[in-house]
C-alpha cells in the first residue's frame, strides 16, 4: 500500500519538470556548473528515475529519510518537529467531531420532520458546499479582526516562555478554537448526516420493535438497542473522515499558521524540497493507513459478530 | 419536478449565462487596473456592486469572469474522472479475476492518499494553469466512480438480459458499452453532479492557495487570496467571493440529491 503510494508521489515529482538545483542555485551566476553537478550528485539527481526510487527506497526501510536539500537538516527530524502540531489538531478535531455530530444525528432521527431535524438537514447542505477555507477566512475576520476575541495564527504568542504550565495549556486551547472549528466543519456535516440515516436505517429493524413490544424505556431502547447498531457504518466513516481532515491540515495550517507537518508540506512543495516532499507525503499517508486500521479494529470492538467470524 | 432539482438548476442556469455572457454583464474590464490611492479597496457601492480590490480592479466584474473558470474547471474535470472511472470501473466488474484485482488495489491507494496533498505537488511541480488544475483534479477524482461502476456491472453482468446477449455473440465491446453501461448510468449520474461541486471546491482552493488559476485571470478563488491579506480593511473581498462558490456548489449538491431521491426507488418507496 505504502510502496503503491511512494512510487506514485515519487514519479510524479520526478518526472515533472523544474530541477531542484537551478531552482537552489538559478539566480546565482556564482555558482558554477560543476557545483550544481555535485548537488545533484549528492541527492541522487544524475541517475534514472528508478535508480533514485530503488536507493530512496532503500534508506527509507532504516527510516533515513534524507536531508533537506533548502537547510540541510534531516529530514526525520524537521517533520517529527511539526508532527505533534498536527496530530493535536486532528485528534481534537476528530473528537469534537464526533462529539457534535453523532449526538446531533441522533437526535433528528429520533424526531424526523421536526424543526430541528429540519434545520439540521439545511445546515448540512450549507456545510457539504462549503469552501472551508472560506470559512476559515470569516472566522479570522470575525473573531479575529472585528470581535479581537481570538487569536488567528500559530500555537502561541511571543510571550509563551514566560507562562506557566496552566497558562500555556490554556494559550494553547485558545489558540486551538478557530483551527479545530474550521477543520471540524466538513466532516461535521456528513458524519451528522450519516449518524441520522443509519439511525434511521436500525430503527426499522424487527429487534427495535421487540424491544418496545418488551416494554423496555424509550431511552434504552434508543441509547441500547438502536445506538449500538447505528454506530457500525458511523465508525467505518470515521476511517474515510481521515484522509480529508489530512488533505484540509495543508490548507488550515497554511492559513492559520499553525507550525505543523501540513504547513511543512507546502512550504517543501514550493522551495522544491525533494525529500521534504517525499516525507511529509510517506508520513500522510502512514497517518491515514494508522487511521484506517484504528476504525478496523473499533469496528471489530462494537460489532461482535466480526470478532467470531476472525475465530472460527 | 422536485424542489431540489429546480432550485439547484435554477441557479446552475443563472451561472451558466452570467459565465457565456460575462463580456456583456461585467460592468468594467476585469483586468483594467487603478492604482490611485482613492480608487483601491474601495468599498462596495453603486459604481461598483462588490468594491475593488487592492489594485482598484472592479470586484464584480472579476467574479463574473470568474464563474467562468469555475464552471469549465467543474464540468472538465469531473468529465475526466467520468471517462477513466467508467473505462476501469466497467473493465474491472465485467471482467473480474487480475483485471480487477489490479483496478482495486489501485482505487486503494487513490483512496488513502491525501489527495490534495498529490494536487498540489503536481501543480506545483507542472506549473500552475487552469488546464493543468483541470487535468489534475479529474485524474486524481476517479476512485469513487470506478467503484461506483464495477458495483453495477458485477450485479448487471448477472442478468439474463446479459445473458442472452452472449449467446448470441455480441462482442464484448459492445456488451460492455452498449448492453450494460446504460443501466449502470443512473447513480453514476448522481455521483457525477455531486463531484462537479467538489471539484469547483478543490480548484477555488488551489488558486486561493496561489496554485490554481494565474493572476491577472479572476477566479473567485485568488480574489479570496487578496481577501485574505486585506482582510483588516477590506472585507467585501472575502465574503462575495465565497457566497458565490457557496451558492454554485450548493446547487449541484442540491441537484444531485434531488436526482438520487427520483432515480433510486428504494427511497421513493419510504416517502
Amino acid at each position: 500500500m505504502l510502496l503503491g503510494i511512494s512510487l506514485i508521489l515519487f514519479l510524479v515529482m520526478h518526472l515533472a519538470p523544474g530541477d531542484p538545483a537551478s531552482i537552489k542555485y538559478g539566480l546565482n551566476p556564482e555558482v558554477s556548473g560543476s557545483a550544481r553537478a555535485v548537488f545533484r550528485e549528492m541527492y541522487d539527481l544524475d541517475k534514472p528515475v528508478m535508480t533514485q526510487y530503488a536507493l530512496w527506497l532503500k534508506r527509507i526501510v532504516t527510516f533515513d529519510f534524507g536531508r533537506s536539500m533548502v537547510d540541510d537538516q534531516s529530514v526525520i527530524l524537521k517533520i517529527g518537529s511539526r508532527l505533534p502540531a498536527t496530530i493535536l489538531l486532528q485528534v481534537v478535531s476528530l473528537f469534537v467531531i464526533f462529539s457534535i455530530a453523532v449526538p446531533i444525528g441522533i437526535i433528528s432521527a429520533i424526531r424526523r420532520n421536526s424543526l430541528f431535524d429540519k434545520v439540521c438537514t439545511i445546515l448540512v447542505f450549507v456545510g457539504y458546499a462549503m469552501p472551508t477555507f472560506w470559512l476559515a477566512l470569516l472566522l479570522i475576520l470575525f473573531f479575529g479582526v472585528k470581535l479581537q476575541w481570538l487569536p488567528v495564527s500559530g500555537m502561541s504568542p511571543w510571550y509563551t516562555d514566560y507562562l506557566d504550565f496552566f497558562g500555556k495549556s490554556k494559550d494553547l486551547l485558545w489558540h486551538l478554537v478557530l483551527p479545530v472549528t474550521a477543520t471540524a466543519f466538513g466532516g461535521l456535516a456528513s458524519l451528522s448526516r450519516y449518524s441520522r440515516s443509519s439511525m434511521i436505517e436500525v430503527m426499522r429493524e424487527n429487534y427495535v420493535l421487540t424491544a418496545r413490544a418488551k416494554g423496555l424505556t424509550e431511552r434504552r431502547v434508543v441509547l441500547v438497542h438502536i445506538l449500538r447498531n447505528a454506530l457500525l457504518p458511523i465508525v467505518t466513516i470515521m476511517g474515510l473522515t481521515l484522509p480529508a481532515l489530512i488533505s484540509g491540515s495543508f490548507i488550515f495550517e497554511t492559513i492559520f499558521a499553525w507550525p505543523g507537518m501540513g504547513r511543512l508540506g507546502y512550504e517543501s512543495i514550493m522551495n522544491y524540497d525533494y525529500p521534504v516532499v517525499m516525507g511529509v507525503g510517506v508520513i500522510a499517508s502512514f497517518l491515514t493507513l494508522l487511521g484506517i486500521f484504528i476504525s478496523d479494529i473499533l469496528y471489530a470492538v462494537v460489532d461482535p459478530r466480526i470478532r467470531l467470524e476472525g475465530k472460527r | 419536478m422536485n424542489k431540489r432539482i429546480i432550485f439547484g438548476t435554477s441557479i446552475i442556469i443563472l451561472m451558466a449565462v452570467v459565465a457565456i455572457f460575462a463580456p456583456k454583464i461585467a460592468t468594467y474590464d476585469p483586468l483594467e487596473m487603478d492604482l490611485s490611492p482613492e480608487a483601491r479597496l474601495q468599498g462596495p457601492s453603486v459604481e461598483h456592486f462588490f468594491g475593488t480590490d487592492n489594485l482598484g480592479r472592479d470586484v464584480f466584474s472579476r467574479m463574473v469572469y470568474g464563474t467562468r473558470i469555475s464552471l469549465s474547471v467543474g464540468f472538465i474535470a469531473v468529465f475526466i474522472s467520468l471517462v477513466i472511472g467508467i473505462l476501469l470501473g466497467g473493465l474491472s466488474g465485467y471482467y473480474g479475476g487480475w483485471v480487477d484485482n489490479t483496478i482495486m488495489r489501485l482505487v486503494e491507494v487513490m483512496y488513502c492518499f491525501p489527495t490534495f496533498f498529490l494536487i498540489m505537488m503536481v501543480i506545483t511541480f507542472l506549473g500552475p494553469s487552469i488546464i493543468n488544475v483541470m487535468v489534475v483534479i479529474g485524474l486524481t477524482s476517479w476512485a469513487g466512480l470506478c467503484r461506483l461502476v464495477r458495483a453495477e456491472f458485477l450485479s448487471l453482468r448477472e442478468r439474463d438480459f446479459v445473458y442472452s446477449a452472449k449467446v448470441q455473440g455480441v462482442p464484448d465491446r459492445r456488451l460492455i458499452f452498449r448492453h450494460i453501461l446504460p443501466n449502470a448510468m443512473a447513480p453514476v449520474y448522481v455521483s457525477a453532479t455531486l463531484s462537479v461541486g467538489g471539484a469547483i471546491l478543490v480548484e477555488s482552493a488551489l488558486s486561493f492557495l496561489g496554485l490554481g488559476v494565474q493572476i491577472p485571470t479572476a477566479s473567485w478563488g485568488n480574489i479570496l487570496t487578496a481577501g485574505k491579506i486585506y482582510i483588516d480593511y477590506a472585507w467585501w473581498l472575502t465574503l462575495f467571493p465565497g457566497l458565490a462558490i457557496l451558492f454554485t456548489v450548493l446547487s449541484f449538491n442540491l441537484i444531485g440529491e434531488g436526482l438520487r431521491e427520483k432515480l433510486d426507488p428504494k427511497l421513493r418507496e419510504r416517502k
